[in-house]
């Protein structure tokens, strides 16, 4: 047995469990935004966390970065409870636009990811160098490695954040309405971005969006916050013009192709 | 009309006036002006990583009612002015968090504070030099005690730099992922803003209240022009800063300009011509460089 597995015995889950919710509730400001989630996220899937805005998507992650505690249930994620600092989930924060990055390098905001947290000089070594060059090609950021932050589109911008989140390896990858501010082929192309590192790491990825349409073809999962509670389906359940249009109070029409299906909202 | 050559002091006047340079009281100005333009230079830098370039100015202008309420107590003025700064400072990051809040509250408390220090030097009328010296800076003052201070000051402050400096470096352009990591952002700033009020305190005994942007902040803001990498960054701002002490005092030995005059005219040039410097070389470098590899930055 390996260390890995029996940690997770002791937490009473199997290592193909990434996030588990019982019975949780939250509550911010004296509020209750959501209660009653009750599910299990499994290792190494894509999950979206959609819902209208003011929903608690934000919450949500702000529940499994150990950040809010819940004022009821359990949570546990990567087979122990939220804790700050978790060295195992890289974070894309919303409305992640490091005002005061742009006159530093792109290749220096990811190193940071990684240096970032440590006391103490500059120290140089090969590895750390040659882990952020590796990281910047899995992004397929390296043409821009060297230019200023502040000086790449918001696209390329995107792709540094998400290269800063993967430096440290993590298992968890948790990104915040990372699709804000991009136009359409950005958007695609940064969901195709994250379907790859998911494929290719293994890493759970939790996508929080307010738009489900630019994922639907690449979701494994997702969890949708209806009336104040957190559901958890497969995208060929939920993905019926009757919840949809629940989800977002407006009348939606659902469309299958045969590259998936999409939905359109008709307002 | 005057000729060129009579503004200019002849060549062995000028030889006469630089053996000044080595009188007491000029090597404790040259000391003192090497010892805030390195400090000045480093906090600079994460000054405008911050975004709290206004906020030096306005610690400075809290500087000034404590440095002349501590003439008026017959104290040295610095313990006024390190006092008056530090706390003015830590009032800041206090209630100042919220960008929105920040711009209102900082000149709030500067207003208030230069009244104050109005208040102060009308009681003591007496020492109207004293109050010029805060305002504009007089580094050929700078005593004994003063240097001490100022040394001990620098070796604090470079020293927390060192420590602190990546984890300050991403708390301040990545607060959120940073908090997330489990860095002590709270902390960091605190001990940032001590550090930066320090430096404040007594570049203010160089350039004064008024003046203080021009070597704490231009310099930096120069570097940052010329390169991304942040060691150099610092490197050039503490050099910039350098030659302005170090050449407004060398002119203040033959002219009778004061040498705040020189040091903020050197420093706000440099800054006015770098961008004809940075155009041309990057007009130059542009399109031959973007398929070599740049060199490493220092940070990884
Ligand atoms: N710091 C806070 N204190 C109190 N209430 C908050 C706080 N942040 C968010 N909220 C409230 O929590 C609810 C959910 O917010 P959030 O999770 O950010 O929504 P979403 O990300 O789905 O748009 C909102 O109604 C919001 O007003
Ligand atoms: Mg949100």
């Amino acid at each position: 047995m390996t260390a890995a597995s029996s940690e997770n015995n002791v937490s009473g889950l199997s290592a193909d469990i990434a996030l588990s919710m019982k019975n949780v509730a939250v509550e911010r400001g004296g509020r209750t935004i959501w209660s009653g989630a009750d599910f299990d996220v499994p290792t190494g899937s894509f999950t979206a966390i959609i819902g209208p805005n003011g929903a608690g998507k934000s919450t949500t992650a702000g529940l499994v970065l150990g950040q809010i505690p819940p004022s009821n249930g359990t949570i546990t994620v990567l087979g122990a409870p939220p804790a700050r600092g978790n060295e195992r989930i890289g974070l894309v924060p919303q409305n992640h636009t490091l005002d005061q990055a742009g006159s530093i390098v792109c290749r220096d905001v990811v190193g940071l990811g990684l240096i970032g947290t440590k006391w103490g000089a500059s120290i140089r070594t090969r590895s750390i160098a040659a882990d952020v060059d590796k990281v910047l090609a899995e992004v397929d950021a390296t043409r821009f490695a060297y230019k200023r932050f502040g000086e790449v589109s918001g696209g390329q911008q995107q792709r540094v954040t998400i290269a800063q989140a993967l430096i440290i390896n993590p298992d968890m990858l948790v990104l915040d309405e990372p699709l804000a501010g991009l136009d359409l082929q950005g958007q695609v192309e940064i969901v195709e971005l994250v379907h790859r590192i998911n494929r290719e790491r293994g890493v759970t990825v939790l996508f929080v969006t307010h738009d489900l349409n630019p994922l639907l073809a690449h979701i494994d999962s997702l969890i949708y916050i209806l009336d104040g509670r957190p559901f958890f389906g497969k995208p060929d359940d939920v993905v019926n013009a009757g919840l949809l249009t629940r989800l977002y109070s407006t009348p939606v029409q659902v469309l299958r192709t045969d590259e998936g299906c999409i939905f359109t909202r008709t307002e | 009309m005057h000729g060129f050559t009579e503004v200019l002091p002849s060549t062995t006047s000028l030889l006469a006036d630089l053996s000044l340079l080595t009188t007491p009281f000029m090597i404790n100005a040259l000391i003192a002006g090497t010892l805030i333009a390195m400090a000045a230079g480093t906090i600079g830098y994460f000054v405008l990583l911050r975004d709290q370039a206004f906020a030096t100015h306005a610690i400075a202008h809290i500087g000034f009612p404590g440095a002349t309420l501590a003439a008026l107590l017959f104290i040295n003025p610095i313990w006024g002015l390190l006092v008056a700064c530090v706390g003015g400072g830590l009032a800041i990051g206090a209630f100042g968090h919220r960008k929105g809040d920040r711009e209102v509250v900082t000149g709030t408390i500067l207003a208030f504070a230069s009244g104050l220090g109005i208040l102060f030097a009308s009681i003591g009328s007496r020492q109207s030099g004293m109050v010029t010296n805060i305002l504009f800076g007089n580094i050929l003052a700078v005593s004994q005690d003063q240097l001490v201070i100022f040394g001990v000051i620098t070796v604090i402050v470079l020293i927390a730099m060192v420590i602190t400096g990546r984890q300050l470096m991403f708390c301040s352009i990545d607060p959120e992922v940073a908090a997330a990591k489990g860095i002590p952002v709270r902390a960091l700033s605190t001990i940032f803003l001590i550090c930066m009020s320090l430096v404040i305190a007594i570049s203010v005994t160089v350039v004064g209240v008024l003046l203080i942007f021009a070597l704490l902040v231009t310099p930096a803001a120069t570097a940052i022009k010329i390169t991304a990498r942040p060691a150099a960054v610092v490197a050039i701002a503490t050099s910039i800063s350098v030659v302005s002490v170090w050449a407004g005092l060398i002119v203040s030995t033959y002219q009778p300009w004061p040498p705040s005059f020189i040091i903020v005219t050197i420093a706000c040039t440099i800054w006015a011509v770098t961008p004809l410097y940075t155009r041309y070389r990057d007009k130059r470098t542009t399109p031959a460089a973007l398929p070599t590899p740049a060199p490493s930055p220092d940070l990884v």
